[in-house]
């Protein structure tokens, strides 16, 4: 089996092993959300008198660099991944703890996530923990296949364990909506693990009573209750959180039927919107592309979704479809957490659109995703 | 997904209006520029109130608020630029909810957000010095602006009719009828508030559209301001100067016979129309002040008690007891309750009824005596005998299940107790004191004369006092005998404005037709022509026997020429006609004592063609005659042009009548004629 994997990695031409439509749905996300991201900070940096293809270059630049990361997650032996895999998560632990301490990590919106590199250039360890806890539990929770055993409690405990480290690192920076999308990742993949049901139910619990305790205790800032109580009552902070959600809305909502038109929109132009061209990205979509052009974005993530979905049915191990899952829980939670945000119907919570917000890490963390994805695919039956 | 997809749906295609608006209101600013004000003329079309260029200083809370000391240098140098007290330019600039509840005289009733007018009128050189040094005022503005002045062609003072404006309010915003703007002033009393709508024109917008840095980056409309529409009164600019001057000497007259004289009114209308051709309130204030930015003195001046509260309208708001000019009603209700007009009646020098005695004027009878001369002297005691007598007829304390209440009636007829309908604001309607009010006064009182030792305070524990507050108590629900006789001869509970006694006059006059008391003629555009045109309006006809009117007549003339008024009148070479009263008030001054009586009178002339009726009220002004008979005179006097005994019709105001068509304004002729800086640097003119 592992024999004729390794035969069709071999042999296969630049994308003859891939899964098609599932290229087709991640490239036009990126055409689209390069556009985006153009439209969203042309006329702004215009305005200062800056380079207005400023963000498209760099934009265009992450894509790139994501692209070959993808590629070379594709190229990578399964086996090897156990090798990589502790090295993965060991540099983001690291790189998470580095965000914490003053002086490296830098506070943007009062969270301690981004570490500053020479150039401008940020990164923001918790991307790469995402794909590190993915694989990683996957790896411990899948160790018993060959034997035709389902995970035993302590294996849970030990995929727990590796997921349990970076998030605890990630709530202290506070960055509640990445913790919120790793642990909806580390649910599904316990529950598709065929681990005990009492797992997925108590980790539900968990969850509701820690989100719950959080906010009483105080243990989640200031800012983000207060993000928090802006998305139950939109008018209770208009000139902050409260703010960036009208505005946001409106700025949906009047792109009416067809849009204003690629960099036509005034609320876009106008930089009503803070955040446009990382998390807000999709009110640019919203008002220049209308209903129309959002939908087509909705239907792209959609067939996304469908076909990694058919990929995790279609692969041949556990590990396979514990990676898979791990992955469609995140993008799947992510975008719908982000693009419900945008529109109002999810709580503020500062998480980029997959494959349209601009963000280095991010972006590299979604190829390297996708990449994933169509590893497992090269791999499946 | 589907969550979504919906959310999507619901966003952009079912409330994407409701967003396309949000959307157009954040991205777009107005600059609004007011519209030029309309003018309000005087009969003739002089104008009295206009809109002329000038330059106002003005103050952004915003900036100074942003200031490290809250604007406090910026506000010294701007009270040391314009000779100001700094604690007074401190208050001007605070917004009245800012401010202690005791100490708001002067606060800015506006916004933050709304620039503050603080000086109405600057000159160049103390704008010019702002302007060129911008930096050392920062949140001080200078702009150009149109300003309501008051050329005061005729030496008029006008300023209750007139009214005032001040800058818009949150209440004026939210009214949904009106699409006020901020920066807007709209009219806050008087004729301003009453034709806001017409006089205000449309604003002018210009619409931007911005980022978020409010940085202009494209004008979307422009609509210009549209003028508003002048408004020709029914004043006559030269009458009404002549009407205050007559006042304020009458006051001044009241006060130096040792009367406290504290305030009055005078009003002239024309007879068979309802206009009002002069209107007069005493003591008045410089209509200026608001414009040029008021001070917290002239504030707190203006609600004064000592300065005699100037910012009230005295002829529609001042309630007095008519007293003896009454009587006139009371010859009504005689011949409505079968009186013989052309008998004689005793006038005895006092009536006892029960156990009171009421007194005749002065104490002194004058036996039996015809009806005509009763009213010429004004005779009191013979109508405490008719009253008390009807009053009896009617069942005295038990009365009967349906009164003939003639004095009630009479009263009724004549619309007291009622608003007169006059076209300026805050009117009050006076008050008749008729069985209905007796019963509901004591509904709301008997609580406290019942109880009076409990509730009353200790100064007013005398026995006399307590003797009243026994009998209120217990039969205070009732018309008693004294009530009925106070009410024959217009004293008591009774309650008139002046407004309310000239349009009486009017009518009686006018045998009978009462017309409704008009201060506006009509509404012009810019161009002259006429928007809107006041025809005179019959608020009622009182229909009683020809002969009353024609006794009421002859009494009234009578009144002139041997009665009460024969001295003050003497030797007026035209024929009016009139009636003094006296009124008692109970009550007592801020030092403690006693109200000296109201003075009135009421008349109308010339008798055989009446064309105006004229009426003056000095409130503790004491005798009618002298105060107010003489103040009458000299209205009659300007009216038609007497002087030295003889009359020039030369001089007269109306040589050919009121004017009946609708004067033309030349604005243009007036802003050339008029130095802009001495209009508003003159104030009240003192003379």
């Amino acid at each position: 089996m592992s024999q004729s994997v390794k035969y069709r990695s071999a042999n296969r031409g630049a994308f003859g092993g891939f899964d098609k439509l599932l290229l087709l749905a991640v490239g036009g996300l990126l055409v689209m959300g390069t556009l985006l991201v153009y439209a969203g900070t042309r006329e702004w940096f215009r305005s200062y008198g800056l380079d207005p293809e400023y963000y498209l270059k760099r934009h265009s630049l992450n894509i790139i660099i994501g692209g070959l990361l993808a590629y070379g997650t594709t190229l990578i032996d399964y086996r090897l991944l156990r090798a990589y895999t502790p090295i993965v998560w060991l540099a983001a632990v690291i790189g998470l703890v580095i965000v914490l301490i003053p002086g490296f990590g830098t506070e943007i919106n009062g969270a301690r996530a981004w570490i500053s590199l020479p150039g401008g250039f940020q990164l923001q360890p918790a991307e790469l923990a995402k794909i590190a806890i993915i694989v990683g539990m996957s790896m411990v929770l899948a160790d018993r296949e060959q034997t035709d055993k389902d995970p035993t409690d302590l294996d849970v405990v030990k995929a727990l364990a590796i997921a349990a480290v970076p998030i605890l690192l990630i709530v202290a920076q506070p960055d509640l909506g990445t913790v919120l999308i790793i642990s909806a990742a580390v649910v599904a993949m316990i529950g598709a693990s065929g681990a005990p049901a009492r797992w997925v139910v108590g980790l539900l619990l968990a969850a509701i009573v820690g989100v719950f305790a959080a906010v009483q205790t105080g243990a989640v800032s200031q800012y983000q209750v207060a993000r928090l109580q802006s998305f139950v009552d939109p008018s209770a902070d208009p000139q902050a959180t409260g703010y960036q959600l009208r505005q946001s809305r409106i700025t949906i909502g009047s792109g009416g039927f067809l849009g204003k038109g690629l960099f036509e929109g005034p609320q876009t132009n106008g930089r009503f919107v803070p955040e446009q061209q990382t998390d807000f990205i999709f009110t640019v979509a919203g008002e220049e592309l209308g209903f129309v052009g959002s939908s087509l974005i909705l239907a792209l993530y959609s067939l996304l979704f469908i076909r990694a979905f058919s990929i995790c049915r279609r692969s041949s191990d556990l590990f396979g479809r514990l990676v898979c899952i791990g992955v469609i829980a995140w993008f799947a939670f992510q975008t719908f957490e982000n693009i419900g945000m945008t529109m109002g119907l999810m709580p503020m919570t500062g998480v980029p659109l997959p494959f349209l917000s601009y963000g280095g890490s991010s972006m590299f963390a979604n190829l390297i995703g996708v990449g994933l994805l169509q590893n497992v695919h090269a791999r499946s039956r | 997904m589907f969550a979504l997809f919906g959310r999507l749906f619901y966003l952009q295609i079912l409330e994407s209006d409701k967003y396309q608006d949000a959307a157009i209101s954040i991205q777009s600013r107005d600059v609004v520029t007011p519209a030029v004000r309309g003018a309000i003329t005087d009969i003739n079309g002089v104008p009295m109130v206009v809109d002329l260029p000038g330059l106002v200083v003005l103050i952004n809370r915003i900036e100074l608020d942003k200031q490290q000391d809250k604007g406090v240098s910026v506000l010294s140098k701007v009270a040391n630029l314009f000779g100001l007290e700094y604690s007074d330019i401190y208050q001007r600039t605070r917004l009245c909810g800012e401010l202690p509840r005791d100490n708001r005289a002067g606060c800015w009733n506006g916004t933050r957000y709304q620039p503050i007018p603080l000086i109405g009128n600057a000159s160049q050189d103390l704008a010019l010095r702002i302007m060129e040094n911008a930096d050392l005022y920062t949140g001080v503005e200078v702009q150009s602006v149109p300003i309501r002045s008051y050329p005061s062609l005729e030496n008029e003072n006008v300023a209750h009719v007139l009214g005032y404006v001040g800058a818009v309010t949150d209440e004026d915003l939210k009214n949904p009828e009106v699409n006020y703007y901020r920066n807007e002033v709209v009219g806050k009393s008087g004729l301003e508030v009453q034709y806001n709508q017409f006089l205000r024109g449309t604003p002018g917008v210009r619409t931007f559209l911005v980022n978020r840095k409010e940085v202009v980056t494209k004008q979307n409309k422009n609509i210009q301001a549209i003028a508003g529409n002048n408004l020709i009164t029914n004043i006559d600019a030269k009458l009404q100067a002549g009407v205050e001057k007559s006042l304020a000497a009458a006051v001044q007259r009241a006060r130096a016979s040792g009367f406290r004289g504290d305030s009055g009114a005078a009003i002239v209308l024309e007879i068979k129309t309802g206009r009002v051709l002069a209107m007069a309130s005493y003591p008045t204030y410089d209509p200026t002040i608001w414009q040029k930015g008021l001070t917290v003195k002239q504030a707190q001046d203006l609600f004064s008690e000592t300065k005699g509260v100037p910012a009230l309208s005295r002829p529609l708001q001042g309630l007095f007891a008519p007293a003896s000019t009454f009587k006139a009603i009371s010859v009504v209700a005689a011949a409505d309750a079968g009186y013989s007009l052309n008998t004689s009646y005793n006038c005895p020098a006092f009536v006892e009824i029960g156990t009171r005695t009421f007194k005749n004027f002065g104490s002194v009878g004058a036996g039996r005596i015809p009806l005509d001369l009763g009213l010429a002297i004004s005779c009191d005691s013979l109508w405490y005998q008719m009253a008390y007598d009807e009053w009896v007829r009617d069942g005295g304390l038990r009365p009967k299940s349906s009164p003939s209440d003639y004095f009630f009636k009479a009263a009724k007829a004549f619309s007291i107790g009622v608003l007169t309908g006059i076209d300026l604001p805050s009117e009050l309607k006076g008050r008749l004191p008729d069985r209905q009010w007796k019963q509901n006064w004591y509904e709301q009182n008997k609580d406290f004369y019942c109880n009076y030792k409990d509730r009353a305070k200790k100064a007013d524990l005398t026995p006399y006092l307590i003797e009243i507050a026994r009998e209120n108590c217990l039969d205070g629900d009732k018309i008693r005998a004294g009530d009925a006789v106070n009410f024959s001869i217009g004293q008591g509970d009774t309650l008139v404005t002046p407004l309310r006694l000239a349009q009486i006059y009017a009518a009686i006059a006018n045998d009978g037709v009462y017309y409704k008391p008009q201060v506006a003629r009509a509404i012009v555009d810019v161009d002259g022509k006429i928007v809107k045109e006041f025809k005179p309006e019959i608020a009622d006809t009182i229909k009683i026997e020809q002969s009353t009117w024609d006794f009421l007549h002859r009494g009234l003339r009578m009144v002139v020429t041997k009665g009460t008024a024969a001295g003050v009148f003497a030797g007026f070479p035209v024929e009016v006609s009139g009636k003094t009263g006296t009124a008692q008030v109970f009550g007592r001054n801020p030092n403690g004592s006693p109200k000296d009586d109201t003075s009135w009178f009421a008349g109308y002339g010339p008798t055989a063609d009446p064309q105006y009726a004229v009426v003056m009220m000095v409130s503790q002004g004491g005798f009618g005659a002298s105060t107010s008979g003489l103040g009458v005179r000299n209205i009659f006097e300007t009216l038609f042009g007497v002087t030295g005994g003889r009359v020039d019709p030369e001089k007269a105001i109306f040589p050919n009548g009121v004017p009946t068509t609708i004067a033309k304004i030349d604005l243009k002729k007036v802003a050339k004629k008029v130095d802009l800086t001495k209009v508003n640097g003159g104030g009240v003119k003192k003379k």
